[in-house]
């Protein structure tokens, strides 16, 4: 419960951080809101020797339109993200997910793209993202470039993200039906993580806590397309899956709860699209 | 009109409320000034031999001030000689730990037992070097197999204590006799098991030590300085050469009854080093070495006869106490005792084994023994119940103790001083207009509903002041400003001692509760007192506290006739306004800074130790109303009632607070709480993303109903609140899940009911009934 030292760094800009970042090298981590990294210093399970903080680098907290998309600040704090007018009205899937984000707490701290570059297969936003179509913007020394959603999770906390890299914009394409969306949390305790979560937008499924990364329910989708209702489209929920077993749910119970959620959030979301 | 009785608001809450609460971690006494960090080599391994252990990286770490193992401890006093086990002897019945060959080290000496054992300590000038340093302590081990479950520890092939020949640490016969069950009509027979779970205060453990001129002073987190002094007389001073100081504690449940190992080792550290040491637990060690509580197995057999009068019941329990038989076979005892609960049953037998297991030790949580008896005897109950295709409600009318029976001996002899059973149970079920419920849950069996809902009842009786004559003690002083002093034995850290004895003083004294001050936990000041734990602070500490300020009253009495001249028994005291008149001339009054002003050294003082004759037994009725969501199996609870008589309450606000945490972690047990190992005996559930404890976020708003039946054991008429919600709320909730599921053909859920077992039991019963 007390992490090794480490040496702390402030970047205010994105290009500081992108100095500091090339200066420090593999030993150096960015900081955004801390609430993956830090508990993970604190297990000992994470020892970096340098800290970037990132949380002064005001100029990558937003949620702007930009016509087809809304793009977000990778620094956007989740409750900035839940409680976006913006998102309410074009994409509420992204700002109703970012709301069962942990608590309140870890909703003022935690950010949209500490989030992502987690890439934990067990949190909601990455899903969300995926099943959104979302577009990740990455800052290097080599200057910019954009990942889709599909090809950022790469395996376990593992991305498409070079060392030294930053995620500097998240931009999701506006639904075409922003109101056709669900999204079905699983937990025993409200502050927990998912057991198992489907995130859906119209035709569109995600799954979170099914595999090493957030994946897409292929099956649902192609069965879906091919004019299958939405229970027996629901039943292939967990082909094509990973989930393992640990002590809040078996990998079986996993697989059972994916198609009762899958079944669930298509039903939610056409009933409201 | 009198303050008792009254919901007088909490005079700790502005403070508590406001960050100005002081812990262990907070003390900025001059005594501890650059006072050392402690950090614990702790053991990784849940059974092995030590085989060498290295300290010299650690020692040439920045800011190390020494690591100790038990190799320095070479300035303890021997410890008692070893007594023989007597195979044919028979076994030893008592509460306090076993010592012989199953005695418990403070460092490991030769071997480790559990996951977090303390092998050793490392003293460094901040906490932060004491946790790199103390990974730099190199221990060897050689592994031994572990014993993790009841099964492994009852086969015996993997013995924890050399010298010894089975892992039964205690037994006591149930003189089990089947023809009890013979005529019965209905029989039920099965295994019910009470999973061991943490006790979670919201400030872990926290200890501080200075040692000056011959005098060791301890700060301690614990919920009786007294006992915790006694306990640290083992490092070999006399009681009146320590002195123990209890700051603000936050929470115990039982967990912080006297000190641990650890804290031995804290005192004895800055007697060795010279040096003030303080030590102050992370979660994760407090999750893994702090003691843990439950963690029994039930085989019951219950029988009656088909229109629900229950003959015989029998309860066989293993009782996991984990690597340190630290109550030994206390709370299984106390399982027993409580074993028939509410009902008059005419065969009860009931008895236990104690078994060692390479787990954390278990010892007291919040009801201790008695949730256990309470949450299975309730099992018991609804499982007769439903195979006699009876309501559970009559069920357990039929079977009450009636209130003309009282006092009332058990079968397992237990004796009940008071109790309106039937009256606490119908004030339940007319407050959540039973009826109505049952209606509601046939229309969605009828309609085969995804959601269903059960309804779980739960009588109890439970034991509080267990040990009445140990008593407590209070001295009571009014001082001549007219301010008045109160010392008690009892040590709160949470109920709100402070408000409810300044309560108690101001209705004898007229005294007004802000010139009244309380304290606790301070041996130099108090050195005579037992604790709070057990439900007695009220009825012993209060008492005490009342009895007090009687004497002081008669005294002060006898001072104001003097000084108005007039005879003591025509000296009236004026408890609205705190003032002394003669009877029948209102114009003519003293205050009590003048009576007491007038006393020798401008003080009235009195001193009690109140000892009850025997324990009271409080009792109530909770009913939980839960919602199953039969696809995925999770259980949201939507209404929880009850009815929870302690006797007189003398606070609402206190005994509603009591009932309100009890309740809480009642249903946590039944719902999500489990520390759990993996077969090597590596604890999963090393931090609180892992252990499951509840949140409010998970609890409907409880609907408490007032019954107040009082005891006559002593004057108060109170009897203990404190542990009514654990022993009431884990059976309540546990039979709404099972109830709401019964249709389907679910007899048992075992806790925690998590989604994936609701919704496995679910998929069995289905199979079961499709053969
Ligand atoms: C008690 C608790 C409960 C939680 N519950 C949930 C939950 O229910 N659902 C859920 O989804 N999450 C949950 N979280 C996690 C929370 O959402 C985190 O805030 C989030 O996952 C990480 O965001 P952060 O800003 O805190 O990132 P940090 O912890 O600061 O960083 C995480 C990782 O991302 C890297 N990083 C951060 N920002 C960038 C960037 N811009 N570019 C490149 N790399 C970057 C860091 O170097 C680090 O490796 C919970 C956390 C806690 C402590």
């Amino acid at each position: 419960m007390i992490p090794p030292s480490f040496t702390y760094r402030r970047a205010s800009s994105v290009d500081e951080a992108l100095d500091l970042a090339a200066e420090l090298g593999e030993d150096a981590k960015f900081l955004a809101g801390g609430h993956s990294l830090l508990p993970l210093m604190k297990l000992r399970f994470a020892a970096p020797e340098y800290l970037i903080d990132l949380g002064r680098i005001t100029e990558l907290s937003y949620v702007r339109d930009e016509g087809t998309y809304v793009a977000i600040g990778a620094l956007t704090r989740h409750h900035d993200v839940n409680t976006s007018a913006l998102l309410a009205a074009e994409i509420p899937l992204l700002a109703h997910a970012a709301g069962q984000v942990g608590d309140p707490q870890i909703r003022h701290r935690g950010t949209i793209g500490g989030s992502v570059a987690h890439a934990d297969a067990a949190s909601d936003l990455p899903a969300v993202l995926l099943a959104l179509d979302a577009t990740f913007v990455i800052r290097g020394g080599s200057g910019t470039r954009s990942v889709p959603a599909a090809e950022f999770f790469k395996g376990i906390f593992e991305t498409a993200l070079e060392p030294g890299e930053l995620l500097t914009e998240i931009q999701v394409p506006k639904p075409a039906s922003p109101n056709a969306w669900s999204f079905q949390k699983f937990t025993k305790r409200a502050i927990d993580w998912a057991i198992v979560g489907v995130a859906v937008q119209s035709d569109k499924v995600a799954l979170v806590n099914m595999g090493h990364t957030p994946l897409r329910a292929s099956a649902v989708e192609a069965a879906l397309a091919s004019g299958a209702s939405v229970a027996d489209a629901a039943e292939h929920a967990a082909e094509g899956t990973g989930a393992g077993s640990d002590i809040h749910a078996s990998a079986a119970f996993r697989e059972h709860l994916a198609r009762v959620l899958v079944r669930r959030a298509l039903e939610e979301s056409r009933s409201r699209g | 009109m009198s303050i008792l009785g009254t919901r007088v608001i909490r005079t700790e809450d502005p403070r508590l409320l406001t960050a100005g609460g002081v812990y262990v971690d907070d003390l900025r006494e001059p005594e501890l000034d650059g006072a050392a960090r402690v950090t614990f080599v702790r053991s990784t391994v849940a059974h092995a031999r030590i085989t060498g252990i290295d300290t010299s990286e650690a020692l040439a770490q920045p800011g190390v001030v020494a690591v100790l193992t038990v190799a320095d401890m070479t300035d303890f006093p021997p410890p008692p000689p070893p007594t023989p086990i007597d195979p044919d002897a028979p076994p030893v019945e008592g509460p306090m730990p076993l010592g012989g060959p199953w005695s418990e080290p403070l460092l490991a000496v030769d071997k480790v037992r559990f996951v977090g054992e303390p092998v050793a300590m490392v003293l460094t000038d901040n906490r932060y070097q004491g946790e790199d340093a103390a990974e730099l302590v190199s221990v060897d081990y050689e592994p031994l197999p572990a014993v993790v479950t009841f099964d492994d520890a009852l086969a015996g092939q993997t013995l924890l204590f050399d010298g010894t020949d089975t892992n039964v640490s205690q037994r006591r016969d149930g003189a089990f006799d089947d023809s009890a069950f013979d005529g019965c009509d209905v029989v039920v027979e099965g295994d019910i098991v009470n999973q061991r779970v943490a006790c979670l205060p919201m400030e872990g453990r926290a200890i501080a030590a200075s040692w000056k001129d011959g005098k060791l002073t301890v700060w301690a987190s614990t919920q009786n300085a007294q006992l915790s002094r006694l306990i640290l007389t083992a490092i070999g001073l006399p009681p009146d050469a320590i002195r123990v100081v209890a700051p603000d504690v936050g929470g115990g449940f039982g967990a912080k009854i006297g000190v641990d190992r650890e804290a031995i080792l804290v005192a004895w550290a800055a007697k060795h080093t010279g040096r003030a040491v303080r030590w102050v637990e992370s979660r994760s060690e407090n999750l893994t070495a702090m003691t843990q509580g439950r963690a029994q197995r039930h085989h019951i057999k219950i029988g009656g006869t088909a229109d629900g009068r229950i003959q015989a019941y029998r309860l066989d329990i293993v009782q996991d106490t984990g690597a340190y038989a630290r109550m030994s076979g206390f709370l299984p005892s106390l399982t027993v005792l409580m074993a028939p609960g509410v009902y008059d049953i005419p065969s009860v037998q009931a008895g236990y084994k104690v078994v060692m297991t390479n787990a954390t030790p278990i010892a007291a949580y919040r009801g201790a023994g008695r949730p256990e008896a309470a949450a299975t005897i309730e099992r018991a109950v609804d499982w007769f119940a439903a195979a006699a295709g009876l309501d559970p409600a009559v069920v357990r009318k039929v079977n009450y103790i009636k209130n003309e029976q009282f006092p009332f001996v058990t079968k397992t002899g237990a004796p009940y001083d008071t109790g309106d059973y039937e009256g606490a149970l119908d004030k339940v079920l007319a407050a959540a207009g039973y009826e109505e419920l049952r209606a509601e849950q046939r229309r969605r069996r009828e309609a085969g509903e995804v959601k269903q809902i059960g309804i779980g009842l739960a009588s109890y009786s439970e034991i509080t002041a267990p040990d009445p004559a140990a008593g407590e003690t209070a001295k009571v002083e009014v001082h001549d400003d007219g301010t008045a002093t109160v010392y008690t034995g009892s040590s709160a850290h949470g109920q709100g001692h402070h408000t409810a004895y300044a309560m108690l003083v101001q209705a004898e004294l007229g005294i007004p509760m802000d010139k009244i001050e309380v304290i606790h936990g301070d041996t130099d000041l108090i050195p005579v007192g037992v604790g709070t734990y057990g439900s007695r602070s009220l009825q012993l500490g209060g008492t005490a506290v009342h009895k007090a300020a009687i004497e002081v009253k008669e005294e002060a009495a006898a001072k104001a006739a003097q000084l108005f001249e007039a005879s003591a028994s025509d000296v009236q005291l004026d408890t609205e306004a705190g003032l002394w008149h003669i009877a029948g001339d209102p114009d003519k009054s003293l205050t009590w800074a003048q009576v007491a002003g007038a006393a020798e050294g401008g003080l009235i003082v009195a001193n009690v130790h109140f000892t009850q004759e025997r324990p009271t037994f409080p009792f109530g009725t909770q009913l939980s109303l839960a919602e199953v969501d039969t696809e995925t199996g999770k259980v949201t609870l939507l209404r929880h009632v009850t009815a929870d008589d302690a006797g007189t309450i003398l606070n609402p606000i206190l005994f509603e607070g009591q009932r309100h945490g009890g309740i809480a972690q009642g249903a946590a047990q039944a719902l999500c709480e489990e520390i759990l190992y993996d077969a090597d005996g590596n604890p999963l559930t090393s931090s609180l993303a892992d252990y499951g404890a509840i949140t409010a976020a998970e609890l409907p708003s409880f609907e408490l109903v007032t019954s107040e039946t009082p005891t006559d054991l002593n004057p108060l008429g109170a009897k203990g609140i404190g542990e009514a919600g654990t022993i009431g709320a884990t059976p309540a909730v546990h039979n709404a899940v099972i109830d709401a599921v019964a249709h389907l053909g679910v007899r048992h859920i075992d806790m925690p009911m998590t989604p994936e077992r609701v919704w496995t039991a679910i998929q069995e019963a289905k199979k079961a009934s499709a053969k």
